[in-house]
C-alpha cells in the first residue's frame, strides 16, 4: 500500500471537488474493494475523500411511483427494505447471492456499482493487463479465462463485470444521479453507465473525474415475477459463472438480463422480445455477437439454461 | 519402550478416558483468543518488527539485479535482506527449491527478499519499491507435454505413501488382454492447495548466536534441524516452537520461507521480526499437491472377479522433486493375480509439488473409485457387492503379508444400510426431486497405518498434577486432548490434572502431525513415559509395578492404598521414554479403512452439483476421542468435496504460475456447500499397531470422498465424468435437455 492523505468531506460539492482537484485522489465509501486493492497496490490512490458523512443513506419514494436509493445505503439495508423486497424483489435476490453478510454490511450502493473487476491477470500486479496497466497487455487472452467475458470484449479486455447488484438495477432500468465538482447534477441511465472495454479498459464507467453519486433511482414497480439465477461452482462466497436477472409477467413476456459475460451489466432488447418464445430463442438474441475463448465457450449454452431455470422459476413461484 | 509383539492387556484397555468423547481441553483457549498462534507470541518477542516478503515475479530465469535503494529509504524501514545478503545458505532435507532465491529464480513467487519495518505497513510499502531485472528463462509448465519423455520414477510421500518406479504381479499385459471384461480408462487431477486458515507465519528472536523461532509447523524435529542446515548453525543454538497450529494439511510439514525468512530478518534487523505469508503468495511461494494423469486398466471374469488391474500415473515436479505417489493403495486394496503400477516424474519449473494430506492416496483413489464404479457398471455388478467380492485379507503382492485389521466389508455392508444404498437406482439419471437430478456414489476409504519413533517426559508434580511434555503438534487434530486422556488413563487421574504442552524443540522429539500417524505415535510414546513414570511411582510408595492398579488419584495394589500425590511428596517425579517399533508393520500390513457413500443433486438446468447428504463408515483401531476424531472426518469429507467439486490451481502456461492464487480465485468449500455429515466408527481395537491399538484417521476421512461423489454425479446425471474437479461444463453438454 502507498501512503495516501485522508478527509472527511462535510457536503457532496466538497467532495467532488477534492477528487476532481488532486491527481490521483478517489472516494472512498464502504472500501470493501478499495481497500483490498490498495494493499496490493492495483489501486494507489494518493488522497482518499470520505464520503460517508454526505448523509445519502435513506430509501425514499420518488414522486413518479419508483424509489430513490441513497448512495451510502448499504447493501444490507437496501436487499432488506421492505419496498424493495414487494417490489423490487429481483434486487434483493441479486444483492443476497452476492458477497456476504460482513460485507454486505459495509458495501454501499454506489461502491457495488463501482467495483473492478476479478480477473485473475488484473489481481496479480506483475502479469500484464491494460485494465491495471495501459498499454501493457491482455494476460487473459491466451490464457485462464473460464471466469471472463464472452461478449462485448475487444482484443484489450475481456474482464467481467462482478457485480449482482449491478444487474438486478439493469434489469429493473434504475438511473445513476450524479453531483459534479461544480454543483451540476445528472442522471445517467444505467444502461450507459458501465462502458465496455474497447481501447481504455482502464475507463470502466461514464462518471467525469470528481463525479459523484448520489443516489440510484428505480422507476415505479413492473410486477412480475422477480428471479435472480447465480450460477457458481460453490453455493456462497463466489463470483457468478453466469448469472441471470428476470421478471416474468404471466403472459409470459417480461426482460432479462444477466451477469458473468461482460464488462457491464448485460441486457439487450431483442431478448427480452423474444422471452416469450423461450429461452433459447431469448439466448440466441442475449449472445448475439458473442466470442467466447475455449475455456468459456461453455457460458453460451449455460445461459441458455440458466434463463430456462428462470422461467422455469418465475413459473412456478 | 520397543513395540515388537502384540500388545495384550495394559491399562489403556480400561477406556475410562481413552475413548470418550469428551471436549479439547485447549478449546476454551481458541475461543476465548488466548491460544497463541505463531504471529501472536507478543509477549515473549515485545517490540519485533515485520517482515513482508518479496516474491519473484517471474517463473524461471536469473535476477539481473536488484534495486533496493527507494526500499531501503521508505519511512520505518529497518532492513532488507536478499541472498547477496544473506550470504551463502544450506538446503534443507525436505525442500526442493532455495526458500530465499536469487540470483536463479526456481518458481513463480520464490522468495528473493524479506523487508523489515517498524510497522506491517512500512514493511509492505516498502516491498512494492523493491525493482527487480530479470532475465527470464524458458520453463517446462505443460504437465501433459513434459510427460510424453518422462521416465519412471518411485517416490515416497514422506508420510507413509510409498512406491517404487515400476512394480509387477504376475502377467498383468497377458492377463487383462484375456480378461472377458476390461477397463481402461484415464483420470486427471488438477494441482490442488493446501489453503488453510492460518498462513504460514513465524516470530524470529536471536539472542547473540541463540535463535528462539515461534512458527507454525506440523513436523517439530524436522522444522528444526532444516532450519539449523539452511542457517548454517547447529541445532542446539536454535528453539522451534510451534504450540497451536491453524491447519497445515502437509503444506506445514517441512521448513519454508516464512520461518528462514523471519531469522534472517530478524538477524539484519538486530531485532525480533514477525513474519506472515501474504495470502496471494502462498499458492506459489510454498508446496502445493500436484496434478496427475491416470490410466487404470482392469480386467475381470464375469462374475465380478478381478484378474488384472494397473494402475499408471504421471505427475510433475521441480528438479529433484518427487512424484505423487497415487498409484500405492491400488497396491493392496483389492485382489487379482495380476498387477502393475508404475509412476512417471516430469521435472516442471512450476512451484514445488509435495506432500498434501493423503499425498497420492488422495490423488489415486479419486481415480481408483471411479475405475472400480466403472467396472462394476460393466458387469452389471452393485459397486459396494464388486468391491466386496474382489475383497483380499492379505497383500496381493505378498500374500503371506496378512492385514492386521481389515474391515473393508463391513464398512461398506454398515454404511450401506444406514444409507439407504438399497434406494439407488443403478440405472442413471433415473431420479429426481424437483429441478435436481439425484444420484448415490459411494468409495472405499483407504489408507496405511504408519508409525514413528515418538517420546515423551512426564512429570508427577508435588500437587499431583501430571505434566506431559512432547514436540508432537496439534494441528487442530486433538493432539492436546487425546495426550492428556492416555496420560489421565495411565496414572489414574480425570483428564483436569493434566497438563499438556506441546511443540517446542526442546521437549523430547515426537512423531509430529502428518500422515494420520500422529496420534497412534505420539500417545504411544506418552504411554511408554508413563509405563516409566508409573514405575517410579510404584518404587518409590513401595510398590510392586506390575501389581499397583494407577486409578481415582490412588495407587493400590491389595489391601493398601496411597494418594499418588504422595510419590511426588519429597519432590517431583521425571519420567522420559519413546516408542519405538519392531517389525510388525513388515509382518502385516497395518492399515485403517472405511466407506464413504455420497448423494450429490446436479441441477438439471445448469449442470451444477451440490452434495445433499455424506456418511462416512471407518475403522481404524480404538478411537481415542470418538468426538475429535468425528470433528477430523468431517473436515476431511469436507476436503473431499472441494477437491471434487471446485478445488483447482489453474496454471498458467505461457508464465508459469498458478493465477487464481487467492482465496477468491481458488475456491474451497463454505459451509452453504456441506450439508448433513454422518461419521460412524467401527468398534476395532488393533493390538499390532500399538499398545493404544489406535491408528489414524485424518487422511482416511479424505480418501475415497471426491470418487463417491464424483460416482454419485454419474449416478444423477449418467455421464461420465473423469476429470477432476467436475465443474459443470464437463457434464454440461451431455446433460438431458432441460425443457
Amino acid at each position: 500500500m502507498r501512503s495516501f492523505t485522508y478527509e472527511r468531506a462535510a457536503d457532496p460539492v466538497t467532495a467532488a471537488r477534492a477528487v476532481a482537484q488532486r491527481q490521483g485522489a478517489k472516494f472512498i465509501a464502504g472500501g470493501t474493494n478499495l481497500l483490498d486493492l490498495m494493499k496490493i497496490e492495483i489501486e494507489t490512490p494518493t488522497h482518499l475523500v470520505d464520503v460517508q458523512d454526505l448523509g445519502f443513506d435513506r430509501i425514499e419514494a420518488t414522486e413518479d411511483g419508483g424509489l430513490r436509493i441513497g448512495a451510502l445505503v448499504t447493501n444490507t439495508d437496501l436487499a432488506a427494505d421492505k419496498r424493495v423486497r414487494r417490489d423490487y424483489a429481483v434486487l434483493t435476490r441479486a444483492i443476497v447471492a452476492g458477497a456476504s453478510g460482513q460485507l454486505r454490511n459495509k458495501a454501499t450502493t454506489a461502491g457495488n456499482l463501482l467495483q473492478r473487476t476479478r480477473c485473475p491477470y488484473f489481481y496479480d500486479p506483475s502479469m500484464p493487463c491494460n485494465k491495471r496497466r495501459p498499454g501493457s497487455g491482455c494476460g487473459a487472452i491466451g490464457g485462464y479465462s473460464r471466469q471472463l467475458a464472452v461478449i462485448g470484449g475487444s482484443d484489450k479486455c475481456i474482464a467481467t463485470n462482478p457485480s449482482d447488484m449491478a444487474v438486478a438495477m439493469r434489469l429493473l432500468d434504475a438511473k445513476v444521479e450524479t453531483i459534479d465538482p461544480q454543483g451540476a447534477t445528472r442522471t445517467i441511465p444505467i444502461a450507459d453507465f458501465h462502458r465496455l472495454p474497447g481501447d481504455t479498459p482502464h475507463i470502466e464507467t461514464a462518471l467525469e473525474p470528481g463525479e459523484l453519486i448520489t443516489a440510484v433511482t428505480l422507476p415505479k414497480p413492473i410486477g412480475g415475477r422477480h428471479v435472480y439465477e447465480k450460477v457458481r461452482d460453490r453455493a456462497s462466497y463466489a463470483f457468478a459463472i453466469v448469472s441471470v436477472a428476470a421478471v416474468i409477467a404471466k403472459d409470459g413476456s417480461g426482460r432479462i438480463a444477466a451477469g458473468g459475460l461482460a464488462h457491464k451489466p448485460w441486457r439487450v432488447e431483442a431478448a427480452d422480445t423474444a422471452l416469450p418464445q423461450g429461452a433459447k430463442a431469448a439466448a440466441t438474441a442475449l449472445l448475439a455477437g458473442a466470442q467466447p475463448t475455449p475455456d468459456n465457450a461453455f457460458k453460451l449454452p449455460l445461459v441458455e439454461r440458466t434463463i430456462a431455470a428462470a422461467l422455469d422459476t418465475a413459473r412456478s413461484a | 519402550m520397543k513395540f515388537d509383539t502384540p500388545a495384550g492387556t495394559n491399562p489403556i484397555d480400561r477406556m475410562k478416558v481413552v475413548g470418550k468423547p469428551i471436549d479439547r481441553i485447549d478449546g476454551p483457549l481458541k475461543t476465548s483468543g488466548t491460544a497463541p498462534y505463531a504471529y501472536e507470541h507478543h509477549r515473549e518477542a515485545p517490540d519485533a518488527a515485520y517482515g513482508y516478503v518479496v516474491g519473484a515475479t517471474i517463473a524461471k530465469g536469473r535476477v539481473r539485479s536488484i534495486d533496493l535503494d527507494a526500499a531501503r529509504q521508505s519511512p520505518g524501514v529497518i532492513a532488507i535482506v536478499t541472498a547477496a545478503e544473506a550470504g551463502k545458505l544450506g538446503q534443507g532435507n525436505f525442500n526442493t527449491a532455495k526458500l530465499l532465491g536469487g540470483p536463479d529464480v526456481d518458481h513463480y513467487h520464490q522468495a528473493l527478499a524479506v523487508v523489515v519495518a517498524e510497522t506491517f505497513e512500512q514493511a509492505r510499502a516498502a516491498a512494492g519499491l523493491v525493482r527487480i531485472d530479470y532475465a527470464r528463462g524458458d520453463g517446462r509448465f505443460d504437465l501433459d507435454k513434459e510427460l510424453k519423455t518422462a521416465p519412471l520414477h518411485g517416490g515416497n510421500s514422506d508420510e507413509g505413501s510409498e512406491s517404487g518406479p515400476e512394480h509387477r504381479t504376475g502377467k498383468f499385459e497377458a492377463a487383462f488382454d484375456a480378461a472377458p471384461v476390461k477397463l481402461d480408462a484415464t483420470y486427471t487431477t488438477p494441482d490442488q492447495s493446501h489453503a488453510m486458515m492460518e498462513p504460514f507465519a513465524s516470530i524470529a528472536a536471536w539472542k547473540g548466536d541463540e535463535l528462539q523461532l515461534w512458527t507454525s509447523n506440523q513436523m517439530i524435529a524436522w522444522g528444526h534441524s532444516d532450519l539449523a542446515k539452511t542457517l548454517n548453525i547447529p541445532k542446539d543454538k536454535i528453539r522451534f516452537m510451534s504450540p497451536y497450529v491453524g491447519g497445515g494439511f502437509g503444506g506445514k510439514l517441512f521448513l519454508r520461507a516464512d520461518a528462514v525468512l523471519a531469522a534472517l530478518g530478524a538477524k539484519g534487523a538486530g531485532r525480533p521480526v514477525k513474519l506472515a505469508m501474504q495470502r496471494p503468495l502462498i499458492a506459489n511461494n510454498t508446496t502445493h499437491r500436484p496434478a496427475t494423469r491416470q490410466r487404470i486398466r482392469i480386467g475381470c471374469e464375469a462374475d465380478g472377479t478381478i484378474t488384472a488391474i494397473a494402475h499408471e500415473s504421471g505427475s510433475g515436479d521441480l528438479p529433484g522433486g518427487e512424484p505423487e505417489t497415487a498409484v500405492n493403495q491400488t497396491e493392496l486394496l483389492y485382489a487379482g493375480a495380476n498387477r502393475l503400477t508404475a509412476m512417471r516424474l516430469a521435472v516442471l519449473d512450476l512451484p514445488e509439488g509435495n506432500a498434501m494430506r493423503a499425498p497420492g492416496e488422495a490423488p489415486g483413489m479419486m481415480a481408483l473409485e471411479i475405475a472400480i464404479d466403472e467396472m462394476a457398471e460393466k458387469l452389471g455388478m452393485d459397486p459396494v457387492a464388486f468391491r466386496i467380492k474382489n475383497d483380499t485379507q492379505v497383500d496381493p503382492m505378498k500374500p503371506e503379508r496378512r492385514f492386521s485389521e481389515r474391515n473393508l466389508i463391513r464398512c461398506l455392508e454398515d454404511g450401506a444400510k444406514r444409507f439407504g444404498w438399497s434406494k439407488r437406482n443403478a440405472t442413471p439419471g433415473q431420479m429426481r426431486d424437483g429441478r435436481w437430478l439425484v444420484g448415490m456414489g459411494v468409495a472405499a476409504a483407504f489408507r496405511n497405518h504408519l508409525a514413528l519413533t515418538s517420546g515423551a517426559r512426564v512429570r508427577l508434580g508435588q500437587d499431583g498434577r501430571v505434566t506431559v511434555e512432547t514436540d508432537m503438534t496439534d494441528i487442530g487434530t486433538g493432539s492436546y486432548t487425546i495426550i492428556a486422556q492416555t496420560a489421565a488413563e495411565m496414572m489414574g487421574v480425570p483428564v483436569d490434572r493434566v497438563v499438556v504442552k506441546l511443540g517446542d524443540s526442546s521437549f523430547p522429539r515426537s512423531a509430529g502431525s502428518g500422515g494420520q500417524f500422529g496420534a497412534g505415535s505420539a500417545t504411544s510414546g506418552v504411554y511408554a513415559a508413563c509405563v516409566t513414570l508409573r514405575e517410579a511411582v510404584a518404587q518409590k510408595l513401595g510398590f510392586n509395578a506390575t501389581d499397583a492398579v494407577f486409578d481415582d488419584g490412588k495407587v493400590r495394589a491389595g489391601n493398601r492404598s496411597v494418594a499418588l500425590a504422595d510419590a511426588a511428596r519429597e519432590g517431583e517425579l521425571v519420567a522420559e521414554d519413546k516408542i519405538e517399533w519392531g517389525d510388525l508393520g513388515k509382518k502385516f500390513q497395518q492399515s485403517t479403512f472405511g466407506a464413504h457413500f455420497v448423494e450429490v443433486g446436479v441441477d438439471a438446468f445448469t449442470g451444477v452439483t451440490r452434495v445433499r447428504r455424506m456418511l462416512a463408515v471407518c475403522a481404524a483401531g480404538r478411537i481415542l476421542n470418538p468426538k475429535s476424531a468425528r470433528s477430523q472426518v468431517i473436515g476431511a469429507m469436507t476436503m473431499g468435496v472441494g477437491g471434487a467439486l471446485m478445488e483447482e490451481l489453474a496454471v498458467d502456461k505461457r508464465f508459469g504460475l498458478f493465477i487464481n492464487h487467492d482465496l477468491a480465485g481458488y475456491e474451497v468449500p463454505v459451509h452453504a456447500d456441506i450439508p448433513h455429515q454422518e461419521v460412524v466408527f467401527l468398534d476395532e481395537a488393533d493390538a499390532t499397531v500399538s499398545p493404544m491399538k489406535a491408528k489414524g484417521i485424518g487422511e482416511l476421512g479424505l480418501c475415497g470422498v471426491g470418487a463417491a461423489v464424483a460416482n454419485a454425479i454419474y449416478n444423477a446425471t449418467g455421464v461420465r465424468v473423469r476429470d477432476y474437479p467436475i465443474t459443470l461444463e464437463k457434464h454440461l453438454d451431455q446433460l438431458p435437455a432441460y425443457a
